[in-house]
């Protein structure tokens, strides 16, 4: 089985996110940047199915600037076979992004397509399953599990009552959780490895589809400063001062 | 870092993603209890950590010494103890790996590289310590065994480690009749003294070993007889930059903390951040260990470029990166004011853990020594 695992180039989790003076967004200048969490984890997903010999080949894909490269090779030094760089520098949404996924999908045949649930830097939480519409695809989105069974892949996803077990046929698209995996550290010698995988360079053009914005951002504010609280000495006070803010 | 490549980038986030993860939560505990956890050595083994600048042919991963300095640097920033004590074992494992004839490299280093096996080194006596050249322990050939007598001390992981790379005298001849040895832990005759009780340092056993008519199979001499000194000498302008890389990253981790403390305390009705008093001293630590890792990196870099003057260079770095780190950490200290005293805050075990990194690997008034030694010899 060949899996297809797309990548984005985020702000790092780390970084205490500044919002531009003009509030058109979030100050990206000398900001350090790395992998989406979620697309780790779907990275480290697709490792360990390869671990498992249920899978041949891993091809990652990513969508951005030149340095979003650095973000292909952080994901074939865990262990992913190629990539495939996209290169432009436009905000691309999440349909356009669903888009140039469906085109490299028709070129690539993977059976299985696993993604992030949703980047860090916008949460939008759309690409898997717009491109499961696009190709009229299964999908199972939110994964806490997934396993391979007779050409069927089953997917234990969290909803809000628990967890909810789907039999997907292949091919489908699977977007990760927080909880399906504890992604690896690359190895040093996995790192210098990586250096050789090979990338394919391509742009939005090559795949004929339009990534001109279709939303505009009104504007980007800091959230509320949370103000301070108030300290109580015991349960009998804590209760006497809900009721009086009327919160019991 | 903007000068690093993209590997290297790579290379030293990894590190510091282990160390942020793996190593900080359990600083704090390692220093109370006195322990080395073997099953992050082992984590690290299996990350190729284990042998950083040893060769690939035994499992090492084959980089570069400024590659090695990215990663004790980082590593550092979590546990100084652990990050320094796994460059002793990598300076033990190069040395095995560069010099030991290979058979003996095939038995060993495929072990060590994996951290299957934890080497300590063993150079120091107690009457040979800058003058190392004077060692006393003695090794003689008694059919096909070599038999020790002598004791070292400040060995690092004496008693926690399965193997002990060894300098002994097979010769009088001064540092010509060195030789070195690889003792496995359980051989006859080696013992160990107590735990030294230490400022710093404290998560690693630091004791004597003592070698009384200890009995090792021959084939266990690194090199040839009378090599010895010299395969110490090679390994230290290397083991210098390891010191002081893992100097530099507990200063790091130092101000990182201090940054975040003077955000967070109020003082006057504000953050003390607000006061110019602490924003100068904060520039002053950022620029300090700015200038410091410059150097660090150039001294490593010298190092693989094997320059004329980069002796001189890695005792430099050594010296000034040392010097620098504990005086950010003691900055860093201030900064907490009373509360930088306490235990909790974690910044007074930064302050005693790099206390030590201005006296080992060569004093740092040694240091000095070297640089003056090499300018007069006409590398200025």
């Amino acid at each position: 089985m060949k899996v297809l695992v797309p990548v984005k180039r985020v702000i790092d989790y780390n970084v205490k996110v500044r919002v531009k003076s003009d509030q058109s967004g979030v100050d990206l200048a000398n900001v350090k940047m790395s992998m989406n969490p979620f697309d780790e984890i779907s990275v480290e997903e697709a490792v360990r199915l390869k671990e498992k010999g249920a899978v041949e080949e891993i091809v990652v894909v990513s969508i951005g600037p030149q340095q979003a490269q650095e973000t292909l090779r952080t994901a074939l030094a865990m262990g992913a076979d190629r990539g495939i760089l996209i290169k432009t520098d436009d905000n691309v949404e999440p349909l356009a992004v669903a888009k140039i996924l469906e085109k490299v999908i028709g070129e690539e045949s993977p059976e299985l397509v696993i993604l992030g649930k949703q980047a860090i830097d916008d949460d939008s939480n759309q690409t898997g399953q717009m491109l499961a519409a696009l190709l009229d695809w299964p999908q199972g989105t939110f994964a806490s599990e997934v396993i391979l069974e007779d050409g069927k892949i089953n997917v234990t996803r969290e909803i809000d009552g628990g967890l909810q077990t789907l039999s997907l046929q292949t091919p489908a698209i699977v977007t990760t959780d927080l909880r399906l995996n504890e992604p690896r550290y690359a190895s040093l010698p996995n790192i210098m490895k990586a250096k050789k995988k090979p990338i394919d360079e391509k742009s939005p053009g090559d795949y004929g589809v339009d990534t001109a914005a279709r939303l505009s951002v009104v504007k980007v504010t800091e959230p509320p400063v949370r103000e301070a609280g108030e300290k109580v000495e015991d349960v009998s006070e804590l209760v006497t001062k809900l009721k009086a803010k009327g919160a019991i | 870092m903007t000068l690093l490549t993209e590997e290297q980038t790579m290379i030293s986030d990894m590190a510091k993603g282990f160390a942020m993860k793996e190593l900080r939560p359990n600083a704090a505990r390692w220093d109370k209890e006195g322990n080395l956890d073997r099953s992050k050595l082992e984590a690290l083994g299996e990350l190729g950590f284990g042998g950083i600048y040893t060769t690939e042919e035994h499992g090492g991963s084959g980089l570069t010494r400024l590659d090695a300095a990215l990663i004790f640097e980082q590593l550092s920033r979590g546990d100084i103890s652990h990050a320094a004590f796994l460059s002793i074992h990598n300076m033990a494992t190069w040395m095995i790996d560069s010099f030991a004839h290979d058979q003996l490299r095939a038995k060993y280093v495929p072990r060590l590289t994996a951290t299957e096996l934890i080497a300590s080194y063993c150079l120091t006596e107690p009457g040979a310590g800058s003058d190392a050249a004077s060692l006393k322990t003695t090794a003689k050939l008694e059919g096909d065994e070599y038999v020790l007598n002598g004791a070292k001390v400040f060995i690092s992981g004496a008693g926690f480690s399965d193997v002990y790379v060894v300098m002994a005298r097979t010769d009088d001849g001064g540092a010509k009749g060195v030789s070195t040895f690889i003792v496995d832990k359980d051989a006859p005759g080696l013992s160990f003294g107590k735990h030294e009780d230490k400022m710093g340092w404290r998560a690693q056993p630091t004791a004597m070993v003592n070698f009384d008519d200890c009995r090792i199979p021959a084939t266990n001499r690194v090199g040839d007889e009378g090599h010895g000194f010299k395969f110490a000498m090679a390994g230290l302008d290397g083991g210098r930059l390891n010191i002081a890389a893992c100097a530099l990253g507990g200063a790091q981790d130092a101000l990182d903390r201090a940054f975040a403390y003077v955000q967070e305390r109020q003082q006057f009705g504000r953050a003390i951040i607000e006061f110019q008093a602490t924003q100068f001293k904060l520039a002053d630590m950022e620029t300090e260990l700015a200038a410091a890792r410059a150097l660090l990196y150039e001294a490593a870099t010298k190092l693989d470029k094997k320059t004329p003057d980069a002796t001189k260079f890695c005792a430099m770095a050594k010296r000034f990166v040392t010097d620098t780190s504990s005086k950010v950490a003691n900055d860093a200290l201030q900064l907490h004011g009373g509360y930088g005293y306490l235990g909790d805050y974690e910044v007074e075990r930064i302050v005693r853990d790099l206390r030590v990194h201005q006296i080992l690997e060569g004093t740092n008034e040694i240091m000095r020594v070297i640089v003056a030694r090499e300018m007069m010899k006409g590398q200025v």
